[in-house]
């Protein structure tokens, strides 16, 4: 019952999640917050399990951390999809596989391009200009793909966004009362105000 | 529903008088749901030789990785670039490696031949048998039709610019009649001293 949803611009890229913890009919918590810098220009928000979710994130973020201790440098946002992605296929025919799904936004500092990369839970990797992971996936991509242009600014964005999450509470059965809502940019990761339903 | 069917894709090569072509579809869809319209399915393993990989997307990913690591490491200690015939018995072995836990993705082989410049294509099924084939050779959730608008298309010593219009027509008649392929479509016409890329205008429902 979990909901992020991405947007691409010309030189940022927009996450945002739900902030509900779950565990079936009962509602833990209303503003916990699932997404996770893996280094200063990665932001992952993540889909599915809950505790999955936690394992698969910090495992993830402190070995790209690790890459760059070893390095130098920071992983680049190419390198650092495809090795998360390595390592849900991975999972998929282990013994127990990790059920999470997967947005990357990430902005390359060499390339100077902002990437958005849809992961699913088995390792199936996408480049996409926008994608959402969850039910509210099927009533947010309708409504972007109205709206959504390459060069639409950071408030064009936010308000395509804010329309998605108008629809998801009229429309979806799972009360979200709070997103959290963050933008990755050349200047790094920025949390930007919570939207409230 | 099927595990072949969880991502949909139309994959077809086709042989033309020393060319050949390698067709697919764009849709990257999870089910019903449709991520995004511009994947990109062919690989390229050589100067003239593409794989296109059907199936599971994630499979896909990672045979065409694996693949891509024995060429190089192949291409490495021989110092040339790879016989298609040759290729072919490295994605039959990698795929019967897992004959007990295959990967749900069957790759499309299509190239030249690099001494004869002789067309060459070549399908599989996901335990690596592989079916060399003489016309055309299709593959994913519009397989079967495909292999139909194939044989009406087709037709033996097909200069590049027939080849492409019977390559493009057959993928895209056949990708309509599926719901789980479309929305987009490319084509690959390989030569002995060029490969062009050229995407086709389809419907996008």
């Amino acid at each position: 019952m979990d909901f992020s949803i991405g947007i691409k611009g010309q030189d940022y890229v927009i996450l945002a999640e739900d902030m509900n913890a779950a565990h079936s009919i009962i509602l833990n918590q209303q503003d916990h917050t699932k997404m996770l810098d893996l280094n200063d220009h990665l932001l992952l928000a993540r889909t599915g399990e809950l505790g999955d979710g936690v394992q698969c994130a910090e495992y993830l973020q402190k070995n790209i951390q690790l890459y760059q201790l070893r390095n130098g440098y920071e992983m680049r946002s190419n390198a650092a999809a495809n090795y998360i992605r390595k390592y849900l296929a991975d999972s998929i025919r282990s013994q127990e596989p990790m059920n999470v799904n997967i947005l990357l936004a990430a902005y390359d500092t060499i390339s100077k391009e902002p990437q958005l990369y849809y992961i699913d839970y088995m390792g199936s990797m996408a480049t996409v200009p926008f994608a959402a992971h969850g039910h509210g996936a099927l009533f947010s991509l309708g409504i972007i793909d109205r709206y959504y242009s390459r060069s639409m600014s950071r408030d064009e964005a936010l308000s395509v966004l804010k329309k998605c999450i108008v629809e998801l509470k009229k429309r979806f059965i799972v009360n979200y009362t709070s997103f959290n809502v963050q933008v990755v940019d050349s200047q790094g990761i920025h949390q930007l105000d919570r939207i409230v339903a | 529903m099927s595990i072949d069917e969880y991502n949909g894709s139309a994959i077809v090569a086709m042989t033309g008088k020393d060319c050949v072509a390698i067709a697919t579809d764009t849709r990257f869809g999870v089910q019903r749901t449709t991520i995004t319209t511009d994947f990109e399915r062919v690989h390229k393993m050589g100067p003239t030789l593409y794989v296109a990989m059907s199936g599971l997307v994630t499979d896909a990913y990672t045979v065409a990785a694996r693949l891509k690591y024995r060429l190089n490491l192949y291409e490495l200690r021989e110092n040339r670039p790879v016989n298609p015939k040759v290729f072919v018995s490295m994605v039959s072995n990698l795929l019967y490696e897992r004959r007990f836990g295959p990967y749900f993705s069957t790759p499309v082989v299509a190239g030249l031949d690099p001494t004869s410049g002789k067309p060459f294509i070549a399908g599989f099924d996901c335990i690596g048998d592989p079916t060399i084939g003489t016309d055309f050779v299709t593959d994913g959730t519009s397989g079967e039709q495909l292999m139909g608008m194939c044989e009406a298309f087709w037709r033996p010593d097909l200069n590049k610019d027939e080849l492409f219009e019977a390559i493009s027509q057959s993928l895209l008649n056949a990708q309509d009649r599926d719901s789980y392929a479309g929305w987009g479509a490319q084509v690959y016409i390989i030569e002995k001293d060029k490969v062009t890329k050229k995407i086709l205008k389809a419907r996008k429902d």
